[in-house]
């Protein structure tokens, strides 16, 4: 894979071939509001990164996007067509990675190719060659005729992403691409999206429950919980919508944590740290850092770390939502459904 | 949708189900060993059988020859159903519902890896029975027929499996039909003729299930000669199940394939 500068370029440019969701609801039988009425748009060309934790949201939302599952209420246009009247289109307009590359073990990589480009419509002798330049672009060609049950995480994924590609989709859906992959395979397959979105225009819709991957990959995030956005804009605006930097200290004593934690909330907020820090949201900013030093010196509180934290994506959610992204889906995994939400459907 | 593109899809998917099929060992060697061990065991166990007053072969292989060839299409319910709930499980259907894909198409496709499966089997109890020294009095025109006649019956059998499948999109509930299908090739006329078949509610059941008439349609291409009513009865049931399973089968791929 080449290497293309991250969120270069990918904020879009606005116009009726993206995604545009108005008040898309996905109500399950005897279960919650998987999707409670989204307003969402993506414009075409942009990276948009749909940030959430489990059971928030995201799998759903994808899945009503790709026509997969129908919405209970709504309207959502992709590539200008409607997802519920124009099904067809809509799927002619788009590739789609979903989450758990769904490869068959028993097939090599180019026969998988074959068959996708054979269902796509593609000729004889371009399925051929559609199918070689695709393994070549994500680094399988070596692979090409190995059974895919021999292929590592980041190999499947590679794979999910070129079928995804076959019939040169404008618009691309990639729910969770990167869950599981180790960093290297991890920035390979951002790398390659940039690359889509820059190079080829493409517009990329991706669900995610990394922070680092929404903020490094993303033109604009949109954050769901509980089937909600709660917050949206570029990474950089959402950021400086909290604006306020946290100041993470641990005591070089494990009993002065009490003092040392009451010393920062003269300066803000407390926020999350690690079992043996305080931590607090600084209300005045990077400026008040040597305030908390003299503070902590002058109660007579030895120090052993201190940090200061620029807002992240966590933060924000942290703001929005009351909780932290890390860990929140666990507490979830049991809210959504969204296992089953084509086979209950 | 062109002709010329329904071909080439189901085409590509038959392909992916023969690969699927032969690269699966676990699928072919039970199907084709479990029907023969239970041949050599019934063979052996039940000959005295044939001095039953009216049994109408001197040979009891010959006889039970015509088992192995439905336990075989059993089978394929089991590796048909379970390699499409497979790809309900993984997702590998959704990613084939995001392409052009017509649903005649995928089931038609899937389907042949079980006229594959269908055709290995046949010929291998075939040519074990005949080594082993069972009669077929039709001669080679008779083992083309009953090659065809089992291939016909694996495939109509697999439709049920898929249609399983696409109902629970689970392996397991697939594989719990299994022994349901064995209670009714038991309650057949699997190891008597109907009219040796003493019991009074034994032989009614046994009439009115049509394995039996399954089972009569090998039987007479293997010891009594050229039957027309029972070669076309056998073909009738195995046209019939294969026309229920199909629609069955459809109508569920319409509900599972929610696509808009």
């Amino acid at each position: 894979m080449r290497s293309v500068s991250l969120r270069a370029m990918t904020n879009g440019a606005s116009g009726g071939k993206g995604i545009e969701v108005e008040g898309l609801v996905r109500e399950f039988k005897n279960g919650p509001r998987a999707v409670d009425g989204i307003d969402l748009q993506v414009h075409e060309g942009e990276i948009y990164g749909f940030l959430g934790p489990n059971g928030a949201g995201k799998s759903t939302t994808v899945l009503m996007l790709t026509t997969l599952l129908p919405p209970t209420a709504g309207t959502a246009r992709v590539a200008g067509f409607d997802i519920v009247a124009d099904g067809p289109r809509v799927r002619a307009s788009i590739g789609a990675a979903l989450q758990e590359a769904a490869l068959d073990p028993l097939l090599s990589g180019r026969e998988h190719m074959r068959l996708q480009t054979a269902l796509h419509g593609l000729g004889r002798a371009e399925r051929e060659s559609r199918g070689g330049e695709l393994l070549e672009r994500v680094g399988l060609s070596q692979a090409a005729d190995r059974r895919v049950g021999g292929y590592s995480g980041g190999m499947r994924r590679r794979l999910d992403l070129a079928l995804a590609l076959v019939h040169r989709p404008r618009i691309l859906f990639l729910d969770e691409p990167t869950t599981g992959l180790d960093i290297q395979s991890r920035t390979a397959l951002w790398e390659e999206v940039a690359r889509l979105a820059v190079e080829e225009g493409v517009t990329v819709f991706l669900t995610t429950q990394y922070l680092e991957e929404a903020d490094a990959l993303a033109g604009r995030v949109g954050i769901i919980d509980h089937g909600h956005i709660v917050a949206e804009g570029t990474p950089a605006e959402l950021k400086a919508e909290i604006g306020r930097p946290t100041v993470e200290a641990v005591p070089r004593e494990p009993g002065e944590r009490g003092r040392l934690a009451s010393v920062l909330e003269r300066f803000g907020a407390a926020a999350g740290a690690s079992p043996r820090a305080a931590a607090a949201r600084l209300d005045g900013g990077e400026a008040q850092l040597a305030e908390v030093v003299r503070a902590l010196d002058s109660e007579g509180i030895a120090i052993e770390r201190l940090q200061l934290h620029a807002p992240s994506l966590d933060d924000v959610f942290l703001a929005k939502t009351g909780r932290s992204l890390e860990g929140a889906g666990e507490e979830e995994d049991a809210a959504e459904p969204e296992a089953e939400a084509v086979s209950t459907a | 949708m062109s002709r010329d593109g329904l071909r080439t899809q189901v085409g590509q998917l038959a392909r992916r189900s023969v690969l699927r099929t032969l690269r699966q060992p676990a699928q072919i060697v039970p199907a084709l060993v479990f029907p023969l061990f239970l041949l050599a065991v019934n063979s052996g166990g039940l000959k005295q059988a044939t001095n039953l007053p009216g049994f109408p072969t001197d040979s009891y292989l010959t006889f039970a020859l015509a088992v192995p060839f439905m336990q075989g299409a059993l089978f394929s319910v089991m590796n048909t159903g379970t390699d499409l709930a497979r790809d309900i499980e993984t997702g590998f259907l959704n990613r084939l519902a995001l392409t052009p894909l017509r649903g005649a198409a995928l089931l038609s496709g899937l389907l042949a890896g079980a006229v594959v499966l269908g055709l290995v089997q046949a010929a291998t109890y075939l040519t074990v029975g005949l080594v082993a020294g069972a009669e077929l009095v039709t001669g080679a025109p008779g083992a083309l027929v009953i090659v065809v006649l089992s291939v016909s019956i694996t495939v109509a059998f697999g439709t049920i499996g898929l249609f399983a499948a696409l109902r629970t999109g689970s392996g397991e509930a697939v594989q719990s039909l299994f022994p349901v299908f064995f209670v009714f090739l038991f309650i057949s006329a699997m190891a008597l003729p109907l009219d040796l078949i003493q019991t009074d509610w034994f032989r009614k059941i046994a009439s009115a299930n049509p394995v039996t008439y399954l089972l009569e349609a090998f039987r007479s291409l293997l010891f009594e000669g050229w039957e027309p009513a029972k070669l076309a009865l056998g073909f009738g049931i195995a046209a019939a199940v294969l026309t229920l399973g199909m629609l069955a089968a459809s109508s569920a791929l319409k509900t599972r394939l929610v696509r808009t």
